[in-house]
């Protein structure tokens, strides 16, 4: 057993709003510069949709992530001598039409127009060339279906879903969307490390953090194909690549990552897990219906004595162990068996999480009216014994978070729809009937461990939404000067930004 | 595979990481939020480095409310959090600009006069001059100025204004103070100091929801977004509210997992719909027809065929329902006066006191809490207690005389889908009066039963049960208008009800815009409303109709106010409805042929709304500006001249010259000259943008100039109380001034733009309805390039005047102000009967038939020490609020001790700067100082006779500075200014003062109204909550002239808020514009546009007669046939080609729309239907608008 940490966030899908305030978030304090206008290291998609960039999920294409090769798992964009060959020529890289050609506005002809027979006003240009532009693609162009012919319509994610179904997706009775939002998922086993020909891109060992060096990134690009979510972006203007950093600087003094925290919906957690890098050869090679499993049990449990005692062999402290065991992330994850992650048929062992979304109940259309599917019979929430009425099917879902198991799926929405129905029995009946007490144990819940689900997912505060482990940066100075030396260095001199060629 | 995982980096090595360390550090955290119209008041920290702003990020330190609640934190959204790109984009007003046409007249006139004020007067007074400047609007040609000479040139234009036409034609619009409160109250303190006149927002944004004062004599008063939490059944109608209320909407997905039923009704599959559990697509603008509905059944099932006896208590003690209404001429009248009972007959205000049919005595009994005992001279028997007050015995009333009926008659109802009566019978006792006449009388409750059409076996058209698709309300019946299958209005109505009941009313319904800017919203609110009353659910924490669009609770208004509006110098305030001021002053009103195109009444009367709109202002219901057709310095003169001297004489000889003829109201004539307005303030809001419904008529008849409108003028013939003018005016403004901090449509088209400082460089306060905290604005960085705060800019305005006016408006000099009957005041009980002066129905009397005079005396010479100091009104008068009287002396003389100022011999608070502005509204206000608030229930006890301000005992020690505020949001206190108990963290939610301590609602009975009985809600057939339909566009005559350039579908045009944007603001912001689609995409439905040939991001042309609007288009599965979406709001400023048709820059989303005003809703002088600022009116409605589509090939710029 070899144990390590990891900061890992996860998502209440259900909970998010689709506001794109963390993407905000994250632009304003990292992608405001020169050579990052296109790099959004968190976005938030619309599901059903393109997501950005456009299409990411099309390995077929774009060759992310890891594929298995008879006993081997091996690089979906090459094997390594090929990697070599492919250097100078990489097909499988994302062009500019994939992302978008940012834009702006000539705002300042709006005061220095000189008087003419008609208003002025501010073109849009381009902001690449300077040249006006016809704006026809961004960063979250598909947003709440726009354009749903062109790009809901084609999400891969519809992959087994009944034709008659898709074929509803796009009228009244089942049109639906949710939003997904992303940012580097920080994987076990980080496709963009393996490709990197420079090694410059590394996963630290105190948590999980996996950054590209800005020193030694020599632009080759191969992260940038290798990356099946599509999460490191090229930087033109210092021709070094860059990607989401979880905001270590913010970790490192015990604040939620940007994103998180400005997340105004309360979708997001921050918590530690400990997991045991010795598994993850072989949890990356199961089958496909087995994946969610092989991966949740790299997982450990963080109150075994026999995994913190190996923690601590492994240098974890008290304090990251006490967090580990208060970790929300590790809650959802492992303790309550509701969060997935994204796309595990990737096999990077991606490290965040998500928990699905439950969506209305279906219509039927009669004499062309709308009319509710709704089951005869008196249920607090109906979809409980009819998921396949969800506007959202389960098909769609188990292909985002469950390598196509259904299976999986059911039971997280069930648990969510069981703990609703319970809280609405005690809150507006005053008590708990037999009944409600034998769906909730149907779907394996004790009325402690629903009241726990419940208030986790709603009541929580920011300390419980966010558990951060005390990081020492002492220790970490210590390795490289005097701590006490590094109190009266450090911030000063000048910043030096990457340079291309460097 | 594993070698391949650098886990372990030197530590060396990564010494690189400082890279994004060193972006991360920064110099200082400051606290502020953003003074937006979007009700989210958060907290925000802004980060500065190297004295720039460089991001935010929510703070996060709200206190907790109760346990069991979620915390508020983090508030703050996509918007909000872009804000930082604004000070220092391309987009920022960085200093003072002048339009150079104007300019250089400007200068060459001040180059012959040495005197501004005549430089002024020369260039105005040159039909060829003010041309140049009014035709260059918006054209460009924009010069930096300096401060001194943008504010010469005000300041002359102002003292020309006043001399020449009288200071009511100088004009400012800002809206929605709550959101920057000493912003606002700068513009509106220095023109009420000038006798100028400000400008309401929340009508003309069609944000007021007419229904609240018509039900509740409450201008809004809603849920804090905690309160969501304790709701267990949720419907939420028109509110999108992940895009409007983004900070709050947590509260929606967390109370679903805390077991409540979520039901969502809108058109469109809407971002919020994802949450729903039910998701009930009615078509557009239909609501009323579902809820309508939904009331049948709750009646049928939850009142006839079964009782719950929480729902009856709380019908009879907490709503009109059991107060007994005359009947006559076979249709419903007024409701029966206690003064016309000999048993009552002797009483004060007899015909403001109500009845009921008491179940013990058999007999009509009196209960207090109706209006005549609020207005009395005896206090304390104003309240919700159910007792006779004459007797003082307790009274059981009952809901239905059926039981105890004398007989039935059958009465009149309407269906105005069919334009034919119904026939219905109601049970009735007859009861003889003080005169002797016999009088039929029934129930509230019995008209409700009649009018949903529950059949209890008396006789009439009743429907024959659920199934009967004729039957008028059932849920058959709805099915035509809301495309919702019967069972699901039934199955919804059942589970609605049950909730209810369980719960003791915790049923909520959140509605917003989409539903409030239907020409009708008064009706459609009203029909939910009753769904919600007759469960129980208004005044329970929960429950109740929690209604957000655009408002902004000003929670600190007692304080507020007075300074807002000098009341502290003891001005009364030049307020007008703004809807009525731009319907008649744009000349809107011309395009039209009157409201029986657009509205179905009863009676159906043949006239044009603007008649209905001059017979409101002579009636003392609505206010106008300007007031006279002489300026009204000009008219105390000529009284002055004939001899008068006392404000008694003046008003006695402005009436007799009034009734003469010989003084005439503008509104009656106003295309002369002599009636426009001349000079424009604008500053916190885009009134030429998007705050202009009507916005190509704007530009054509305020500033003319460039139009794109083509309608043709319908009026003449149809009108009779005002002058029909045949040219029509075109550039009616002198002068328009913006305050600015980023170049939009208003700044664009306006003469002088003035650099304002940003959300992050000024102090000021900040509140919402959405939560109730306190937030300061603060400055992290001073206000960038020349820009200065609206306070310092109005300050500086003040100074430029006052030096002026020594030269020009020595002395004192007498005004006489207008204003119309108020809410909240006995100026309530004036007009029992609807009489009109001037067709001699009765004597012209101000304040009781006519609107009330009030003569001041203005020194504009002292305007800036005014300005700069708070008077000393508020040491003798206190504040006030809600018709409350608060005595602040002490704490006015301890403000004068620590921030004081010299005015004249006194030494009094300043206000000189805008943290002692924010200072003295904390300290004077009952919801940031404990004691007012205690001394505040003092004065509610004695009205009500109940014990209240116990409630005010735990926190009677707090006091709540600026300081506070900055260190962290503070919580507003318990008071009576508002109607929610929030002692120990309780949620807010509206009227749970009223119903947990009896405290009366402000309306005639005293109770929440089903029923309507001024004699205009019966001649419009409103009395009852009804259905009426929606106009379509053969009613609306807005698509005559394009009908024959038409090459497209006409579809009906719905401009919801957006999701880029707060209104306008944001919309320009690059990090929404590339969020978005860059530019202010078009929505239609994938096979209308398939029909129309359009693909995904193709431009298109929409347009109609009012104006056009070109952009590209979105095609989406989840927009309803048969619409097109505009999200609001737009700005013509970014990204707008040319018009293909019209040939000129298209316009914005307000281009496409024309103002139409509901006429019922100008009635006044009557209980709760007194006007108030931004409470009573019409209101600006934009949702009832067709327009047609069409492809553009490439878009010419």
């Amino acid at each position: 057993m070899n144990v390590r940490a990891h900061m890992s966030m996860l998502f209440h899908l259900d909970k998010c709003i689709g506001c794109h305030t963390c993407s905000v978030a994250c632009k304003n304090l990292w992608t405001d510069r020169r050579g990052t206008e296109y790099m959004w290291w968190n976005n938030v998609e619309t599901r059903p949709g393109a997501g950005y960039p456009t299409g990411w999920e099309d390995q077929e294409r774009f060759r992310g992530g890891w594929e298995r090769r008879g006993d081997r798992l091996e690089l979906k964009l090459h094997s390594r001598p090929q990697g070599l060959a492919n250097l100078f020529f990489n097909p499988a890289l994302p062009e500019l039409d994939d992302y978008y050609e940012p834009f702006t506005f000539r705002y300042q002809d709006l005061f220095n127009s000189p008087q003419g027979d008609d208003q002025p006003v501010a073109r849009p240009v381009s902001m690449i060339t300077g040249e006006p532009m016809n704006i026809e693609a961004g960063p979250n162009w598909d947003d709440d279906l726009g354009g749903s012919n062109l790009y809901a319509q084609n999400d891969p994610n519809w992959d087994g879903v009944d034709e008659d179904i898709l074929a509803q997706m796009g009228e009244i009775e089942r049109v639906v969307f949710n939003y997904l939002p992303r940012i580097c998922n920080h994987c076990l086993n980080p496709s963009c490390v393996a490709a990197c020909p420079s090694g410059a891109i590394y996963k630290r060992a105190e948590d999980g953090v996996v950054l590209v060096n800005e020193h030694k990134c020599k632009g080759w690009r191969m992260c940038v194909a290798a990356c099946p979510y599509k999460k490191v972006y090229y930087n033109w203007a210092t021709g070094k690549s860059e990607k989401c950093i979880l905001c270590f600087p913010r970790l490192e003094t015990g604040q939620a990552p940007a994103c998180a925290h400005s997340c105004v919906g309360r979708i997001r957690y921050m918590g530690v897990l400990l997991y045991d890098a010795d598994q993850i050869p072989t949890a990356a090679m199961v089958d496909d219906e087995h994946l969610v499993s092989s991966h949740l049990d790299v997982i450990l449990d963080p109150f075994d004595p026999q995994v913190i005692a190996a923690a601590k062999e492994n240098g974890l402290d008290d304090g990251w162990i006490k967090a580990a065991q208060e970790s929300p992330v590790y809650k959802f994850v492992k303790v309550w068996g509701l969060a997935l992650p994204l796309h595990p048929e990737y096999r990077t062992m991606a490290m965040m999480y998500y928990i699905p979304p439950l969506s209305p109940i279906v219509s039927t259309i009669e004499r062309g009216l709308v009319k509710l599917d709704l089951p005869p019979e008196k249920v607090d929430f109906e979809l409980f014994n009819n998921l396949e009425k969800a506007r959202l099917p389960l098909e769609y879902l188990a292909n985002l978070f469950s390598a196509g198991n259904v299976e999986v799926i059911r039971p997280i929405l069930q648990k969510m729809l069981a703990v609703r129905i319970f809280k609405r029995r005690q809150s507006v009946e005053g008590a708990v009937d037999a009944a409600t007490l034998r769906l909730l144990a149907s779907v394996g819940l004790e009325p402690e461990t629903a009241e726990a689900i419940y208030r986790l997912t709603t009541l929580p505060t920011l300390e419980e939404r966010f558990v951060l482990p005390p990081y020492h940066r002492e220790m970490a100075a210590e390795a490289w000067n005097d701590p006490l030396a590094h109190k009266g260095e450090v911030g000063v001199g000048t910043i030096e930004l990457p340079v291309r060629g460097n | 595979m594993s070698n391949w995982i650098k886990e372990i980096e030197a530590p060396t090595e990564r010494k690189w990481e400082e890279f994004y360390r060193n972006r991360f550090a920064h110099d200082k955290r400051v606290r502020t939020t953003h003074g937006v119209n979007c009700t989210g008041s958060c907290s925000w920290e802004v980060f500065v480095k190297d004295g720039i702003v460089t991001w935010e990020l929510q703070a996060t330190d709200y206190p907790q409310l109760e346990a069991g609640l979620p915390p508020y934190e983090p508030r703050g959204c996509q918007r909000g959090i872009s804000f930082s790109w604004y000070l220092y984009s391309p987009i920022r007003v960085k200093y003072p600009y002048g339009r150079g046409a104007l300019l250089d007249l400007w200068r060459e006139a001040r180059a012959h006069h040495a005197d501004p004020v005549a430089a002024w007067k020369s260039l105005v007074g040159d039909p060829e001059k003010r041309k140049r400047v009014q035709t260059a609007r918006g054209k460009g040609g924009f010069r930096r100025v300096s401060w001194d000479e943008a504010l010469e040139i005000i300041a002359a234009a102002l003292v020309h204004t006043i001399q020449e036409h009288g200071p009511d034609r100088i004009i400012g619009f800002s809206p929605i103070p709550a959101m920057s409160q000493i912003s606002y109250a700068a513009g509106s303190r220095f023109l009420t100091l000038l006798g100028g006149v400000v400008m309401s927002f929340y009508d003309w944004y069609c944000d007021l929801p007419p229904a609240s004062p018509e039900i509740w004599g409450e201008q809004t008063d809603v849920h804090e977004s905690a309160d969501w939490y304790n709701a267990r059944f949720i419907a939420v109608m028109g509110s999108n509210l992940n895009m409007t209320r983004t900070p709050d909407t947590h509260f929606i997905s967390e109370v679903r997992h805390a077991g409540a039923k979520l039901t969502v009704f809108s058109p469109d599959f809407s971002q919020v719909a994802k949450y729903a559990d039910w998701w009930i697509p009615s078509h557009p603008g239909q609501d009323t027809a579902f809820w309508m509905a939904v009331n049948h059944v709750l009646l049928k099932e939850f009142y006839l065929l079964r009782q719950v006896p929480y729902f009856t208590d709380y019908l009879k003690r907490y709503t009109d329902s059991p107060f007994l209404v005359e009947v006559k001429n076979a249709r419903p009248d007024r409701y029966l006066r206690a003064g016309e009972l000999r048993a009552y007959a002797g009483e004060e205000n007899p015909e403001w006191k109500l009845l009921v049919w008491d179940a013990k005595t058999g007999a009509p009994k009196m209960p207090g809490g109706t209006i005549g005992f609020r207005w009395q001279k005896v206090k304390g028997k104003w309240n919700l207690e159910l007792k006779d007050t004459k007797t003082g015995e307790e009274i059981d009333p009952l809901l239905s005389l059926k039981d105890v009926a004398d007989g039935v008659e059958l009465l009149e109802f309407d269906d105005f889908t069919t334009g034919k009566t119904l026939q219905r019978a109601v049970p009735v006792k007859y009861v003889q009066t003080k005169d002797g006449r016999r009088v039929a009388v029934t129930t509230v409750f019995d008209l409700l039963m009649a009018q949903f059409g529950v059949d209890r076996g008396l006789g009439g058209a009743y429907p024959q049960g659920y199934d009967d698709e004729e039957g008028l309300y059932t849920p058959a019946w709805q099915e035509k208008y809301t495309g919702i299958h019967r069972d699901t209005v039934i199955r919804f109505a059942r589970e609605w009800a049950e909730n209810g009941e369980k719960t003791r009313g915790k049923n909520l319904i959140i509605i917003g815009a989409g539903a409030n800017h239907w020409y009708h919203n008064n009706l459609l609110y009203r029909s939910g409303i009753t769904a919600l009353m007759l469960t129980g659910s208004v005044g329970v924490n929960g429950g109740g109709l929690a209604h957000y669009v655009g408002q902004e609770k000003l929670a600190n208004q007692a304080s507020w106010s007075a300074i807002a509006f000098a009341g502290d110098w003891k001005y009364p305030s030049r307020q007008q409805n703004t809807p009525s001021f731009h319907y008649v002053h744009s000349d809107q009103w011309r395009y039209e042929r009157g409201y029986k195109d657009y509205d179905r009444t009863v009676q159906a009367p043949s006239d044009h709304t603007i008649d209905h709109q001059v017979r409101a202002v002579r009636k003392g219901w609505l206010p106008f500006f300007p007031q006279f057709n002489r300026s009204p310095l000009e008219v105390v003169r000529e009284a002055e001249a004939g001899g008068a001297k006392t404000e008694a004489e003046i008003v006695a000889y402005v009436v007799e010259q009034l009734k003469e003829g010989k003084l005439e109201f503008a509104v009656e004539d106003p295309d002369a000259p002599h009636n426009w307005p001349r000079v424009w303030f604008i500053w916190r809001g885009n009134a030429i943008g998007t705050s202009a419904k009507g916005h190509e008529y704007f530009l054509k008849h305020y500033l003319g100039t460039h139009t794109n409108t083509v309608a043709e003028e319908v009026a003449n013939g149809h009108v009779s109380e005002v002058r029909y003018r045949r040219e029509a005016p075109e550039g009616k403004l002198d002068l328009v001034v913006d305050l600015n901090f980023r170049m939009d449509t208003s700044a664009l088209y306006s003469d002088i733009l003035l650099p304002a400082a940003t959300w992050y460089e000024k102090e000021d306060l900040n509140t919402t309805d959405l939560h109730t905290f306190i937030n300061p604005l603060q400055a992290a960085v001073p206000p960038a390039w020349e820009s200065k705060s609206d306070w310092d800019i109005f300050k500086a305005l003040a100074a430029k005047f006052s030096e002026l006016a020594r030269g020009h408006l020595r002395g004192p000099v007498r005004d006489i102000v207008m204003i119309p009957l108020q809410h909240d005041t006995p100026d309530e009980l004036s007009q029992p009967t609807d009489k009109d002066w001037k067709r001699g129905e009765v004597q012209p009397i101000p304040g009781k038939t006519m609107p009330k005079f009030r003569v001041v005396e203005r020194d504009y010479t002292r305007i800036f020490d005014k300005f700069t100091t708070l008077g000393k009104n508020l040491e003798e008068t206190g504040v006030g609020m809600h018709g409350l009287s608060i005595e602040v002396a002490d704490f006015y003389r301890e403000l004068a001790a620590k921030q004081p100022r010299q005015y004249g011999e006194d030494v009094l608070p300043s206000l000189y700067e805008a943290r002692q502005v924010a200072e003295a509204i904390l300290h004077l206000d009952p919801v940031s100082n404990g004691e007012i608030a205690y001394r505040a229930f003092k004065d509610e006890e004695k009205k009500v006779g109940l014990p209240l301000a116990d409630l005010a005992e735990p926190n009677r020690g707090v006091r709540i500075g600026f300081s506070e505020i900055v260190a962290q949001p503070r919580r507003q206190l318990t008071t009576p200014t508002w109607s929610g108990i929030i002692l120990n963290g309780r949620a807010y939610s509206p009227y749970t003062l009223n119903v947990e301590r009896l405290i009366p609602w402000r309306t005639l009975s005293g109770r929440q109204h089903f029923y309507l009985d001024h004699p205009n809600y019966l001649a419009w057939g409103e009395h009852l909550p009804a259905y009426k339909p929606r106009p379509d566009h053969t009613m609306l005559s807005e698509t005559e002239v394009t009908r024959t350039q038409a090459q497209g579908k006409l579809l009906n045009y719905i401009t919801p808020h957006g999701k880029w944007s707060i209104h306008t603001t944001y919309s320009d912001n690059h990090r929404m514009m590339t969020l978005s689609r860059g530019g202010y995409p078009v929505w239609i439905n994938d096979k209308d546009a398939k029909e129309l040939g359009i693909r995904d991001n193709d431009w298109v042309e929409l347009f109609n007669d009012n104006g056009v609007f070109v952009q590209r288009c979105i095609v989406s599965a989840r927009i309803p046939r048969g619409t097109v979406f505009v999200y609001h709001a737009t700005e013509r400023t970014v990204g707008i080609p040319k018009s293909p048709l019209r040939g000129k820059r298209a316009g914005m989303n307000n281009s496409i729309t024309r103002t139409r005003l509901k006429p019922v809703l100008m009635s006044g002088g009557y209980a709760q239907f007194t006007y108030a600022f931004n409470y009573w009116g019409p209101t600006g409605v934009n949702r009832d608008t067709f327009v047609y589509l069409r492809r553009v090939e490439e878009p010419q710029w």
